[in-house]
């Protein structure tokens, strides 16, 4: 059965389940168990399953990783958090040079059911060390996978999938969209991992998304229809692997795409998928395949600042009209 | 048997004995293999530091965990490391154990339950913490083991584990091997303490220093700190003063500059081989004669390990992009 769920209690409501279903799943994290997170992802779980499965670690990013690490090659499942996207940085040896490489340095005799927790994006002048999208690093890094959904159905399933999954997960959530609202089955589900999903056909353009974005590039689309512009939509949901064959599907019918996220467009994911849809869809496209990202800075504080450095609704509007040749009601500078 | 200069009996001293001949002679082969340019990428020797692997070792259950470190082949031949795999793997081989994929610094047998070696210094820690977690979350009194280096413990990994294994309680037996060089840095001039256990103290955790090219001591000292850990006392930390008879890097060892000759000679003087040999003799354990036999009947292992490795064929080009990932699909509870 379904019902409305916020984000923050999709992912809770999973958790719940998962742990209920498999005693190998634990929680270890900076004040994961006692607090329940730091936006209360975690919330409950302690009553429910005891201070073994909820563990509250100490400040120690490296060693929280490498808990999990451990654990995972000695048979557990184990769920870590990290609380800000952040702190990916802080314990990058262990995710890169560890978690990620384990399996293959040792020739396929390790499982890593391993997933990392955390939470990315900017919007809550949160400030340069507490926003950032640092996906494309993580990316590039063989041996991970990356989920970065943004709708409450989507990230419960895909915390399924990540949780069961044998390989190192980094589960993104936007911490942006925790109130956000939407239907979510009650029962476990699987978003698969690696697949795209198109959240609005449309046949004038494709607009690729993801995470937080995804949902803004649906409201410009909302606001171009208007103009008599049809957008298709695509939520990536996966950015590794990244379901590049629903992108290039969808380009060779709209003939013209633009790529957005919210991490700086230098570097970024759009910049690799730009250059496989050059690959695989070069003699379809109409307009060079456009980007909007972050411009290259650190993240500002000051909120009117930050307004103008994420990429919004409006900015990927303006993109969409760029890539069109359509004249804005109205142009702002677009997001490059 | 009961031996009055050690209180070990003659079984274990054997054990100790053989286990360090192992070592010693696997890894002078695999210097010389290196040196004749049949092996390829880097190679760290063991040789010098056989007494703490094995001390170590014979004291473990089968079950206890060991993590290791670059210069890790002592470690897992040890615990018990299939030769022939090794040498193909040092190779770049597809019987290694690692199918070439890995090399001297990634071998691991998780059979064996040796977690892996490891490339980046201080890198295994928090994942032998992650694996003493695991042994206190089911209840077992398995040990999980860390060796590491004098220059591991300048690094942040190595103080956030031991840090999180002493507050969390977890059974881990820290061991360091202090060979005096953090590569070709001396000990002195990149940590302002003498001795290493100092910094257990800092996080709560008993510790010990004993003289590690004595494989007797390392195993008597590994004896009581497992006894302490596994009635749930948590982690401890054992230091073994070693001495690293090699550079950090390949076989080359007099005539450089970092340490002198006569340092790398006196050392060599105190060879944990040479004096559980002459024990051996002293305390009738075994004559000239037997000890000979022992060393020709390890060497014969290692010649066949050589031999296995040299006619193991070099892994096929199809294989580089599997195990990258894991396509198991998911089954719900293991423990």
């Amino acid at each position: 059965m379904t019902r409305e769920l916020s984000y923050l209690n999709a992912f809770n409501e999973g958790m719940h389940q998962l742990m209920a279903e498999d005693p190998d799943i634990f929680v270890a994290g900076e004040d994961v168990a006692g607090k329940g997170g730091v936006f209360g992802s975690f919330v409950g779980l302690l009553d429910k399953f005891g201070d073994n499965r909820m563990v509250d670690t100490p400040i120690s990013e490296q060693a929280i990783v490498g808990l999990g690490i451990g654990a995972a090659v000695a048979g557990l499942r184990p769920v870590v958090d990290l609380m800000f996207m952040d702190f990916v940085l802080v314990s990058m040896d262990q995710i890169a040079n560890q978690a990620a490489k384990l399996k293959y340095m040792f020739g396929g005799n390790a499982s890593l059911p391993l997933t990392i927790t955390t939470n990315g994006g900017a919007g809550l002048s949160a400030a340069a060390q507490h926003s950032q999208s640092l996906e494309a690093m993580l990316c590039h890094v063989p041996g991970l996978k990356v989920v970065m959904p943004s709708t409450p159905y989507d990230l419960k399933g895909l915390l399924v999938s990540c949780v069961r999954e044998d390989n190192p997960t980094i589960l993104v959530k936007h911490k942006k969209m925790f109130g956000v609202k939407g239907d979510v089955p009650e029962e476990l589900y699987e978003v698969p991992l690696g697949q795209a999903v198109v959240t609005r056909p449309g046949t004038d353009v494709t607009v690729v998304a993801y995470s937080y974005m995804a949902a803004e590039a649906l409201a410009a689309a909302e606001v171009l229809a208007d103009e008599g512009i049809n957008c298709e939509v695509i939520d990536l949901r996966t950015v590794q692997p990244l379901d590049i064959e629903t992108v290039v599907e969808s380009a060779r019918k709209t003939n013209r795409i633009v790529v957005v996220h919210e991490a700086v467009r230098f570097g970024g994911l759009g910049a690799e998928i730009a250059a496989q849809v050059q690959e695989h869809a070069f003699d379809y496209l109409d307009a060079p395949v456009a980007r909007v990202g972050a411009p290259f800075s650190p993240i500002p504080f000051s909120p009117a600042l930050e307004s103008v450095y994420v990429p919004s609704a409006a900015s990927i509007a303006d993109e969409i009209r760029i890539t069109l040749h359509r004249p804005a009601p109205g142009l702002t500078a677009a997001g490059s | 048997m009961t031996l009055s200069s050690t209180s070990l009996t003659a079984e274990t001293i054997k054990d100790l004995h053989e286990r360090m001949l192992r070592i010693r002679f696997f890894e002078e082969a695999a210097g010389r293999l290196f040196e004749a340019n049949k092996m390829p990428g880097f190679i760290h020797l063991y040789v010098g530091q056989e007494a703490v692997a094995s001390g170590v070792s014979v004291a473990l259950r089968d079950d206890d965990q060991i993590s290791s470190t670059h210069r890790g082949h002592g470690h897992l031949v040890a615990k018990g490391g299939d030769l022939g795999k090794m040498m193909a793997e040092l190779m770049g081989k597809s019987g290694g154990y690692c199918n070439g994929k890995g090399g001297s610094m990634h071998i691991c047998d998780l059979e064996l339950n040796m977690l892996g070696a490891n490339g980046i210094v201080g890198g295994g820690v928090p994942i032998a913490v992650g694996a003493g977690f695991a042994n206190k979350y089911r209840g077992n009194d398995t040990v999980s083991v860390v060796f590491f280096g004098d220059g591991s413990t300048n690094i942040g990994a190595f103080h956030e584990a031991a840090n999180m294994a002493a507050a969390l309680k977890l059974p881990v037996l820290f061991v360091c091997e202090n060979n005096e060089y953090a590569e070709y840095t001396a000990r002195a001039d990149s940590m302002a303490i003498k001795d290493v256990a100092e910094r257990a103290a800092a996080y709560g955790m008993p510790s010990k220093i004993v003289d590690g090219m004595d494989a007797p001591a390392v195993y008597n000292a590994t004896r009581h700190a497992l006894e302490t850990i596994r009635a749930g006392e948590g982690p401890y930390f054992l230091e073994c003063k070693t001495y690293r008879y090699y550079n950090h890097h390949g076989i080359q060892t007099l005539g450089m500059k970092y340490r002198s000759d006569d340092e790398v000679e006196e050392w060599k003087g105190r060879d944990a081989i040479d004096a559980i040999e002459a024990s051996m003799v002293a305390d009738g354990v075994a004559n000239e004669a037997e000890v000979g036999d022992i060393r020709t009947a390890v060497q014969a292992e290692v010649d066949a390990a050589i031999e296995f490795a040299e006619t193991s064929p070099m892994p096929d080009p199809a294989e580089l992009l599997t195990n990258v990932y894991t396509e198991a699909a998911y089954t719900e509870v293991s423990s």
